[in-house]
């Protein structure tokens, strides 16, 4: 009787399985052209309540200066009447479309819509908050304006993972977004939001930062990338070097950013005065030598590793075809076997890129400049705005780094494998 | 005994005694100082400092596992087959916002000291054990899960009593590096007034006393590089009990 009732179970349990198996196969082959299209989306659901509780949440925060605790500000109260309604029109339709089975285009687009007018209204929110003719009053966006763009850019990487957009596509949208951005920001919509305040006061420190962050963080990169590549082949062909190169390189990886940043400091300190030519082309103990040299020493471990990870992939009949061309060794290696483990190595350089640019703000610490620099001083006057100001451009520095260079791979991957 | 495991003895009993009596090695900092700087940390004991360091990575990590390894279990049933995708493509964003920024955004919501450490490295630590466990689940044979099936192990079953087992060493590998990054990690959480090793090296870096960085990064370094092998001996144990000794030389 018991087994019975288990056996039973069992089976009832096999039978949903499959039916959800078999459900979600259906989802990705051919939503749109199933009758139901009225069904619920599970992912909509949470979406939805993240959104609700984004809509209940203060929409703004207003502060008479930047450092004093601020008032919450409900949505209905941060805009004019007409906007209020705008905004509860478009959000009424990204909730529809986050809830139904709509196709995947249907919902990006919806998405990019609700994003786009949340990003505008908070600007307009700020200028609405703002007292005529006064300086010293800060509005920044509340957590229900953050919960909101969260929720909703959800809904958008959730469409666009369910589309698998081809490379070129996805670059076309990242530009796209990043001209929206430029022309939002240059239009002076969001001039009055605090953070552009705190820009506004710095806008000049701001660029030569953003210049130093770019040039440790890319700089890095590229001279890594110079060694690191060359020093892969190497461990590939010699393969009593590898496990030492690696596990140098992986110890490397464990000491402490701001140690290593730090222990850098004396060695170059004293090849600046003790080697001639080395203080005029810039090298000193502090500042921007010891930050790109460690960022380098990080950046060697993915690149070397991947470097010997896709070599070692390459298939034997490739190397088979081209020994029976008549191909010599580094024929080979440079026409055959390089080409071939070529997207892995780029992999080992998108991983290194996106956490370059992540860490350069630590440079800060040792007076490295770089965005780290507003981050640390922000924290230091516990002035969020301007730990705004560092961080919002990293975050997105490293995010449009990502998104093109995973493009990068795709596409290089389809050329390696037709 | 290999020589291997010797060397790894040797540094954690050098490593023990300087945490318990660093006065020993007073000399050997002192060769870094200059102006008759202090060579050993003198602002708290060191030994105090990294057992915080030691706890505050233990409790992100332990919290990592639970959640992380939950969310996989979640979207590789068929209930949450749907979140899969999404899944996969958050814990690659992710993986894009710097460290500092999200203890520094963290520090209005939480304040000031262990919190939003805590907040940054269980957020870091959840994308490798996540990833692991994902894997591990998806990979597992076939074969073996049909085999399980055909016993009439209900769903449930067949995950704890198999799935999960099979997948346990490559979870520990997340678990691992999770570890490791959080190791390094937390020592940035002593600019936000965390406990950790991170303010020996701060207090270097602002009196220009190598000797102090340099024992941070050190203490740091050294447990990174012990409890990375730990872990891998215990994975290869594992492997090689559940019958997949095969893929433990891998």
């Amino acid at each position: 009787m018991v087994l019975g009732k288990s056996g039973q179970a069992a089976r009832a349990t096999r039978l949903v399985t499959v039916i959800g198996v078999s459900m979600s196969l259906a989802d990705t082959a051919d939503a749109h052209a199933r009758p139901t299209w009225l069904a619920l989306d599970k992912l909509g659901v949470l979406i939805a309540i993240v959104a609700a509780v984004g809509v209940v949440l203060p929409f703004a925060l207003f502060r008479a200066n930047r450092i004093v605790p601020g008032e919450t500000i409900m949505l209905p109260a941060a805009l004019p009447l007409p906007l209020v309604f705008l905004l509860a029109a478009v959000l009424l339709a990204g909730f529809v479309a986050a809830l139904l089975r709509w196709p995947a285009w249907l919902k990006l687009a919806t998405g990019f819509v609700v994003l786009a007018t949340l990003f505008v209204l908070v600007g307009l929110a700020a200028s609405y908050l703002t007292p005529e003719g006064e300086t010293f009053a800060r509005v920044s966006p509340g957590a229900g304006f953050w919960v909101l763009a969260f929720a909703f850019a959800l809904l958008v990487t959730d469409a666009l993972t369910r589309l698998r957009l081809r490379p070129q596509y996805r670059v076309a949208i990242l530009v796209a977004v990043i001209l929206a951005m430029a022309l939002l920001l240059w239009s002076g919509l969001w001039n009055d939001l605090s953070m552009l305040k705190e820009y506004a006061s710095r806008a000049q420190a701001f660029w030569s930062e953003a210049q130093t962050h770019l040039l440790l963080a890319f700089g890095s990169v590229a001279t890594a990338a110079l060694v690191g590549v060359p020093l892969g082949m190497v461990c590939y062909k010699v393969r009593r070097l590898r496990a030492g190169v690696l596990n140098v390189l992986n110890i490397v990886q464990t000491i402490p950013s701001i140690a290593l940043f730090g222990l850098l400091i004396a060695p170059l300190a004293w090849v600046a005065a003790n080697v001639p030519g080395a203080k005029a082309i810039g090298i000193s103990g502090i500042g921007a030598a010891p930050a790109l040299l460690a960022l380098f020493a990080y950046s060697l471990l993915p690149i070397v590793s991947n470097t010997v990870v896709g070599l070692l992939g390459v298939s034997p009949a490739a190397i088979d075809a081209a020994r029976g061309m008549g191909m010599t060794r580094w024929q080979r290696l440079l026409a055959v076997e390089l080409p071939l483990a070529f997207p892995v190595i780029l992999t080992g350089i998108r991983i290194v890129l996106v956490q370059n640019i992540g860490l350069t703000t630590i440079a800060a610490l040792i007076g490295g400049g770089g965005f780290g620099v507003f981050v640390f001083q922000g924290i230091g006057q516990t002035a969020m705005d301007l730990v705004l100001l560092g961080a919002v451009p990293t975050v997105a520095l490293a995010f449009a780094a990502a998104v093109l260079l995973d493009a990068l791979v795709d596409m290089t991957a389809r050329g390696a494998r037709p | 005994m290999s020589w291997g495991i010797a060397i790894r003895l040797v540094a954690l009993v050098v490593l023990v005694v300087f945490l318990v009596q660093p006065e020993l090695f007073a000399g050997v900092f002192g060769a870094l100082t200059q102006n008759g700087q202090p060579s050993i940390y003198n602002q708290g004991s060191l030994l105090d400092i990294t057992l915080s360091h030691l706890g505050i990575v233990a409790v992100a990590t332990l919290a990592a596992t639970l959640v992380a390894v939950a969310l996989a279990i979640i979207v590789t049933r068929p209930f949450g087959a749907e979140f899969l995708p999404l899944s996969r493509s958050l814990a690659n964003i992710g993986q894009t916002f710097p460290p500092v920024a999200v203890l520094a955004l963290a520090v209005p919501l939480l304040g000031f000291g262990t919190a939003p450490t805590l907040v940054a490295l269980f957020l870091y630590g959840l994308l490798p054990i996540f990833e692991n466990t994902l894997t591990g689940l998806t990979s597992t044979p076939p074969a073996v899960v049909e085999a399980a099936r055909g016993m009439g192990m209900t769903g449930w079953q067949r995950l704890v009593r198999v799935e999960l087992p099979i997948a346990l060493p490559v979870i520990l590998g997340g678990i691992r590096l999770s570890v490791v990054i959080s190791l390094a990690t937390a020592t940035i959480g002593s600019t936000v007034a965390a406990r950790t090793l991170g303010e020996v090296i701060i207090a270097g870096l602002q009196s220009n006393n190598t000797a102090f960085v340099l024992q941070g990064g050190l203490i740091v370094g050294v447990l990174a590089v012990l409890i990375y092998d730990g872990l891998s001996a215990l994975e290869r144990l594992l492997l090689a009990r559940s019958g997949q000794a095969s893929r433990a030389n891998a």
